[in-house]
């Protein structure tokens, strides 16, 4: 009984941490069509941010939610200033420059912090299920997750920034004869997206040691949550997250935890060769 | 036959590059060549750099000394940038290339294996000068590095008399854990204790959340942590953080072999037990003299770790069978060496095992208390039990494999 | 206009055979022989995506499945031409099986790249967890982590004490770039070829008109596949080890930027940018001031911004420049300009 309570946290927590990892990745996608490589980096980027934060002795939910998300929204505006903008409507070419640009942070990153493993402690401590203690930080990151999602359904459904927004993300070209600069909502946008990678990498930052390729684990995980999650955002990305991380924890607990990711991979290759363009293409279609 | 077809295709190949090339490739021999190979960036960098750091002391004070036969020692390093491919590339480049009289270095079992056959090859002697798994059988190695029969059968049974019968074992998934678990194994049973699960991990795993509930379903007494690098001291802030430090007690053959103290905090590594053949706090005057001249080049002894020691030991050896032998030569400092060469230093008295070409040293229990190593209880003169078990290098001098144990 | 292409191809080869003999003053055999193989793996992606429109991300599984192919039928057979045609065969089928699976259910773009980027990493996991003594193919232990060493390398065929190294091993690797380089030129220029362009330019024409698009993709995908694969089996002989590195996302990486930075629907593109950032890379690792992934990536990034189709078109374009300069007007400078027009069929 105390066990299926503790799977359960875990399994949530997995579905949360994807959620997180991905909705910096989720937002530009959706709303712009382009795939960020680089959002590992700005992962990394918002993890060194709050370790630096947090050792300058700031509190550690400051520097988590309000240092890591500021410092790489802006790293981000000035990327999409300077690069991105140039090549919209070229999905390989912005793929492959911002591929470029993840591994010009990663060489940024190893000759600023040198390439060795840096730290700081949850700060949470262990909390009692039953017989079982566990990992209080969690609910930290589950709570957050719910947060970014619900904000983010309300922000799209009951704002007029969201509206415009939608309509942006379905016809560029009338929300911009409607007097809407597309330029100015791909950087807000992108502003948004690298804003939550920052978040992300700072949340993950005290459960793990930070090393400057360290993003490049999660990309990949990122980008085929987005994928298959498909078109729609918060749709998406919450199917998507709810299947890759059950299906990884359940294999966890059962095997190892290299085969639950194997087991997501493979989950993944199934689902797409089924649902080409994704989840929310077929199925769950015109939702959010 | 094959051989002159070989022979004319090499002749003919020469006959066309003689033509081109014309630089020489040889040596100038005025200096000592001491190759190394060290992960000094990457995921191992906590091992390789303070190793990197007390080779350059050991150089340094051997050239002040007046150096070996008479020559300075040239230190040669490639960083290996914790990539195995990378160690045969530059150990081809060692041997090949510059031509390094010796080599001392290597730091996952792993690497060593990618590189032990190039120097064999060219009978370059080769120390490895780290904490191991044991079995290596090569005449052409040198092996100063704790092994299980030193280390695991001093630690299991003082964990197990202290915490409790059922361990639950967490290691790294590669040759050094894999080998490590079944030495825990043998020596668990030996005491009657039991592993009720063994779990291997690749060296990149970082979350660790579904193993700490599920060592909780094991209700194991307590754990034993074969876990390496940077990816895997996540396991420690995890266990720490999930307040499990609190109520099941740890053992480990690794936790501190890279200082990982350092990076976590006191309470992350606070009672766990281990057993190594060096810890700073050792009271002996090379020790004390150690500490001090690393202090006085590098500003602090924070990072100074055993198997930085031990690497430093090894030149040591080295130099003294050079010294001794009047020759770098590999056939002639192994012939010194297989007499039973011995030395103090920082860490004891060590002494090179003719029949294994491992070392006899001492052992010591400790416990971390306040992010410091306290010696429990010390073990002189401990025997390569593993390795002699298996090995004879008297009397198969070509033996070139390393042997497994097998349950 | 057949001849005046086969004229300048009969050039090109005897300046390589040239470049071939000349190169080793310069610059360590052994470093020049991995620049031959990353040279033909860059030639493996710069067909399938310069001529068949196939942005493949996880070029680098077909590479480590080369190279770990080769492994392991060496360690079990002891002689290196069978595991060598071996480790060309394996990847040639995985790829068309993973073709078959991926062109069959109609999947591009974003999706192909999803799929064959999940397969590498799936490989890689797999090869990384593989130290326990189960995992053994034959004699072969595949040994996870710390990769296979000491397995038999490359031996003149049929005499397995005779091994081919050093010198002699740059120049095999030279020799079996040129014939590559020559097989997949005659390629192209097939009726078979002219349908993959053709299928990468408007594939839905080519479907229109009857061809099965489905089936010469699928085929495509194998000859890149085979063909990187070729190049595992030469790294696995230069490295003399094969380590789960080799199907890691940076490898696969790499032989983009080559592809990017040399000209993408070229041949001669790839190999020139395999070559020149393999050089770079090699120089860069031997000093510390400036890392190497800054410079690289910058590089990728300069590219796709400013010179996007790549250095080999580019140096073309001067050098015909140049000669209509110096010498009197040629009629047709016959520069291809597929390059563009395929990359610009992903860009929806």
């Amino acid at each position: 009984m105390d066990l299926t309570a503790v799977i359960i946290v875990e399994i949530l927590y997995t579905i949360a941490s994807l959620i997180i990892i991905s909705s910096g990745l989720a937002v530009i996608f959706g709303m712009m069509k382009v795939i960020n490589f680089a959002h590992g980096e700005f992962m990394m980027i918002g993890g060194y941010a709050t370790i630096i934060a947090v050792k300058s002795g700031i509190n550690i939910y400051v520097s988590i939610l309000i240092i890591a998300p500021l410092v790489v929204g802006i790293i981000g505006v000035i990327i999409e200033r300077l690069i991105i903008r140039h090549l919209y409507g070229r999905l390989v070419d912005t793929m492959l420059a911002t591929w470029g640009i993840s591994i010009v942070l990663i060489g940024l990153a190893t000759m600023i912090f040198g390439n060795t493993t840096e730290g700081i402690t949850t700060p949470i401590s262990g909390w009692q299920i039953g017989d079982y203690r566990i990992n209080g930080y969690n609910f930290f990151i589950i709570m957050i997750a719910i947060l970014i999602v619900s904000l983010g359904y309300y922000l799209l459904k009951f704002t007029k920034l969201g509206l415009i927004a939608r309509g942006a993300m379905q016809d560029p070209n009338v929300a911009s004869s409607l007097g809407y600069n597309p330029d100015r909502i791909y950087m807000t946008t992108f502003f948004i997206g690298s804003a939550f990678s920052g978040m992300a990498g700072g949340i993950l930052a005290p459960l793990v040691g930070l090393t400057p390729n360290w993003g490049t684990a999660y990309i990949a995980k990122a980008f085929i949550t987005v994928v298959v999650g498909g078109p729609s955002i918060i749709t998406g990305l919450l199917s998507s997250s709810t299947l890759f991380g059950s299906v990884n924890q359940i294999f966890s607990f059962i095997t190892t935890p290299v085969w639950g990711e194997v087991a997501l991979l493979v989950t993944a290759i199934i689902l797409l060769r089924l649902l080409p363009k994704g989840i929310t293409n077929s199925i769950f279609r015109g939702k959010l | 036959m094959q051989m002159n077809r070989r022979k004319l295709l090499k002749g003919a190949t020469a006959l066309v590059a003689a033509s081109f090339i014309s630089k020489p490739t040889f040596a100038s021999g005025d200096t000592i060549k001491l190759g190394s190979l060290l992960d000094t960036s990457g995921i191992f960098d906590a091992y390789g750099k303070p190793m990197d750091k007390t080779a350059r002391l050991a150089v340094e004070q051997i050239n002040a000394s007046g150096g070996l036969l008479g020559k300075q020692i040239e230190y040669i390093l490639y960083d290996t940038q914790s990539n195995m491919a990378l160690y045969t590339q530059f150990g081809k480049k060692l041997a090949r290339t510059d031509n390094v009289d010796v080599m001392h270095g290597g730091i996952l079992s792993a690497s060593r294996e990618a590189v032990r056959q190039t120097f064999r090859k060219r009978n370059i002697p080769y120390f490895y000068n780290v904490l191991y798994e044991g079995g290596v059988c090569d005449r052409n190695i040198f092996i100063n590095g704790i092994t299980p029969a030193q280390q695991v059968k001093t630690l299991v049974p003082a964990a197990v008399k202290k915490f409790g019968k059922k361990i639950y074992v967490l290691a790294a998934d590669y040759n050094y854990g894999q080998i490590t678990a079944n030495w825990i194994k043998k020596y668990a049973e030996e005491v009657g204790a039991e592993i009720v699960q063994t779990d291997f991990f690749p060296l990149d795993v970082a979350d660790f959340g579904s193993t700490i509930a599920k060592i909780q379903t094991a209700k194991p007494d307590m754990i034993l942590s074969v876990l390496v690098g940077g990816a895997h001291i996540s396991f420690y802030r995890q266990w720490a953080a999930s307040g499990m430090n609190q109520k099941i007690p740890m053992a480990s053959t690794t936790l501190g072999v890279g200082n990982e103290q350092n990076i976590l905090a006191k309470e992350e590594t606070e009672g766990v037990l281990v057993a190594y053949n060096y810890s700073q706090e050792l009271p002996n005057a090379l020790n004390q003299k150690l500490l001090a001249d690393y202090k006085a080049k590098y500003g602090s002894i924070d990072d100074l770790h055993s198997t930085a020691v031990s690497h430093y030991e090894g030149i040591l050896t080295w130099a003294k069978a050079v010294r001794q032998a009047d020759s770098v030569k590999g056939a002639d400092i192994t012939v010194v060496l297989e007499a039973g060469l011995s030395i103090d230093t920082p860490s004891g008295q060590m002494t090179v095992d003719a029949k294994t070409h491992h070392s006899i040293l001492d052992v010591h229990l400790c416990e971390f208390r306040n992010k410091k190593m306290e010696i429990l209880e010390s073990f002189p003169q401990q025997q390569p039990l593993d390795t002699q078990a298996v090995c004879d290098l008297i009397k198969n001098p070509n033996d070139n494999q390393q042997y497994e144990i097998k349950i | 206009m057949q001849s005046i292409s086969q004229k300048r191809l009969v050039s090109g080869v005897i300046l390589a055979l040239l470049a071939m003999y000349i190169l080793p003053n310069f610059i360590e055999y052994s470093t020049l022989s991995l620049l031959i193989i990353y040279a033909i793996l860059a030639l493996s992606l710069g067909l399938i995506w310069g001529f068949g429109g196939i942005l493949c991300f996880g070029q680098a599984a077909f590479f480590g499945l080369g190279a770990y192919s080769y492994a392991v039928f060496a360690v079990n057979i002891g002689e290196s031409s069978i595991p060598f045609i071996l480790a060309i065969l394996t990847p040639a089928l995985f790829a068309l099986i993973l073709g078959a699976i991926m062109f069959y259910g109609k999947l591009s773009d974003v999706y192909l790249g999803v799929i064959t980027l999940v397969v590498t990493l799936i490989l890689f996991r797999f090869a990384n967890s593989t130290a326990g003594p189960e995992y053994a193919i034959g004699k072969a232990r595949l040994g996870g982590f710390n990769g296979m060493p000491n397995f038999h390398t490359l031996n003149v065929p049929g005499m397995p004490d005779v091994y081919i190294w050093d010198l002699d091993f740059y120049y095999v690797c030279f020799i079996l770039l040129i014939i590559c380089f020559i097989s997949l030129y005659f390629l192209i220029k097939s009726s078979f070829g002219r349908i993959c362009i053709a299928i990468g330019q408007n594939e839905q024409r080519i479907e229109l008109i009857g061809y099965d698009v489905r089936k010469y993709k699928t085929i495509f995908f194998g000859i890149g596949g085979g063909l990187a694969g070729l190049a595992g089996a030469l790294y696995a002989s230069w490295a003399e080890i094969v380590t789960p590195g080799l199907f890691s996302l940076s490898q696969s990486a790499e032989i983009i930027i080559w592809c990017i930075v040399g000209g993408v629907g070229t041949l001669s593109g790839p190999i020139l940018g395999a070559v020149i950032l393999g050089l770079l890379k090699y120089y860069l690792g031997q000093q510390s001031l400036v890392d190497n992934n800054l410079v690289i990536g910058s590089i990728l990034v300069l590219f796709v911004l400013f010179l996007p189709n790549g250095l080999s078109p580019a140096l073309a374009n001067l050098w015909v420049k140049i000669t209509v300069k110096t010498k009197s007007r040629r009629p047709n400078t016959r520069r291809k300009k597929v390059s563009r027009a395929v990359r610009g069929i992903h860009n929806e």
